[in-house]
């Protein structure tokens, strides 16, 4: 166990197969999961909550999008479709669907029935009602929701190496074929630090677009 | 898929009966351990925080880099069921002891100062007024650990033991989908039976939530 593959120079040079190329593609993957996932989910979590309409499918789609194994849906998905992006990118995105759709739903349910009725009392249409009181207010837990996604993601992308695939997974895939485990060291310190850094940023983030006023009843 | 299963309940069979024991034992174990330490969260205020943001950071850990990286750490062999379960134990302790913390801390301050003014001391306060009470934020972060795991198992295929994950592998290296897709079922199916168990016990255990719901 040492960290020679980490800090050996020749390994960050931009070039394929090198950690910094490897970052980039997992990041790729992380973040087009993550934009096609709130594309899908936000929009279904919202309207669930708004109108307390098919709840049952919020409540249940967390466990059941849990219990599906990416590296089955992956491998799936690679044999029905063949070698490519959107094989990867499916699995993915089929795991970050169920915390954002989920948290969405919480988030909203959570609110103060009563601050609703006052919006509805001052005249504000459906639509105002959602976009101006409903979703800033439950930005805080939709939030935490996309943060656990994020999570997530980031240390299952790594699976995609597995069909052969890009991201940081290579380096653990790679190393373990050849016994080098200062590689396979070098990727799991990798990923780690890169999943602690974007959920700083994403913290950042959660900073600057929550509005202050509910920041204070925290 | 039928003949496939016909053909093949064997390798099937054991692959479950290899998930159910790799992916049940860490949940048990990992719960154990983390009581006491969600427990530590609230009696010090004080290392709340280090101990979310520390298994936070063990949760990012992917688990397939945990699985190849424990066997330098514990000298066991590479191929070694060990090795799984261990990454599985790691991963529940980090999800649960917030939990635990999380479920402790949300029990009413006065039911805590009515135990204690009822003659309570602190070791028995805990387990027969704030345990119970905790129970169901506690056992909702179970459900979790539960569930999650059971769909963790399947990457340790990936180094060679990973219950219904082998099905996947094999699946995969002779382009075939029938493996795949009866360890997909399995392996979901697995994971509702397990969750509807917890919900069950969840029910049997903490009667007075239900009265309070009837009420409401």
């Amino acid at each position: 166990m040492n960290l020679t593959y980490l800090f050996d120079a020749a390994h960050w040079d931009f070039s394929s197969g090198s950690i910094p190329q490897l970052i980039v593609s997992h990041l790729w993957y992380v973040l087009l999961a993550l934009a096609l996932g709130t594309v899908i989910a936000l929009p279904v979590g919202l309207y669930i909550g708004h109108t307390g309409r098919g709840s049952f499918i919020a409540i249940n789609a967390g466990n059941a999008g849990r219990s599906l194994p990416t590296l089955g849906l992956l491998m799936l998905m690679v044999t029905l479709l063949g070698l490519g992006l959107l094989p990867v990118l499916i699995a993915l995105t089929v795991l970050v669907i169920p915390p954002i759709l989920t948290s969405a739903y919480a988030g909203i349910r959570s609110l103060d029935p009563g601050v609703v009725d006052a919006a509805r009392g001052v005249g504000m249409r459906p639509l105002q009602v959602l976009f101006r009181v409903e979703l800033p207010m439950a930005l805080p837990v939709l939030m935490s929701g996309f943060r656990s996604a994020a999570l997530q993601v980031v240390a299952t992308a790594t699976v995609a190496a597995a069909v052969g695939l890009g991201g940081l997974g290579r380096l653990l895939i790679d190393g373990l074929a050849v016994n080098d485990y200062s590689r396979v060291l070098a990727g799991a310190i990798v990923v780690a630090v890169l999943a602690v850094l974007l959920d700083l940023v994403l913290a950042f983030a959660q900073r600057w677009i929550v509005s202050p006023g509910l920041r204070a009843s925290k | 898929m039928i003949t496939y299963l016909s053909n093949n309940s064997e390798t099937v069979l054991a692959a479950l009966r290899q998930h159910i024991t790799l992916a049940l034992i860490p949940v048990l174990l990992g719960f154990l351990i983390a009581l006491p330490i969600g427990y530590l969260g609230v009696r010090f205020p004080w290392l709340y925080h280090p101990l979310i943001n520390v298994a936070g950071v063990l949760y990012s850990i992917p688990s397939l880099a945990l699985f190849v990286f424990l066997p330098v750490v514990l000298g066991t062999k590479i191929l070694s069921p060990l090795n799984i379960v261990v990454a599985l134990t790691i991963y529940t302790v980090a999800l649960m002891a917030r939990t635990v913390a999380d479920g402790l801390r949300s029990v009413d301050r006065l039911v805590v100062e009515s135990a204690t003014a009822m003659g309570y001391r602190r070791l028995r306060r805990l387990f027969d007024v704030e345990l119970p009470v905790a129970l169901p934020v506690i056992l909702a972060g179970l459900r979790v650990a539960t569930v999650s795991n059971i769909s963790l198992v399947s990457v340790g295929a990936l180094i060679g033991i990973g219950g219904l994950g082998q099905l996947f592998t094999r699946g995969f290296q002779l382009f075939y989908i029938e493996p795949i897709l009866v360890g997909i079922i399995l392996s979901v199916l697995l994971a509702g039976i397990a969750d509807l168990i917890i919900v069950l016990v969840q029910r049997a255990v903490t009667p007075w939530t239900r009265v309070q719901r009837g009420r409401a």
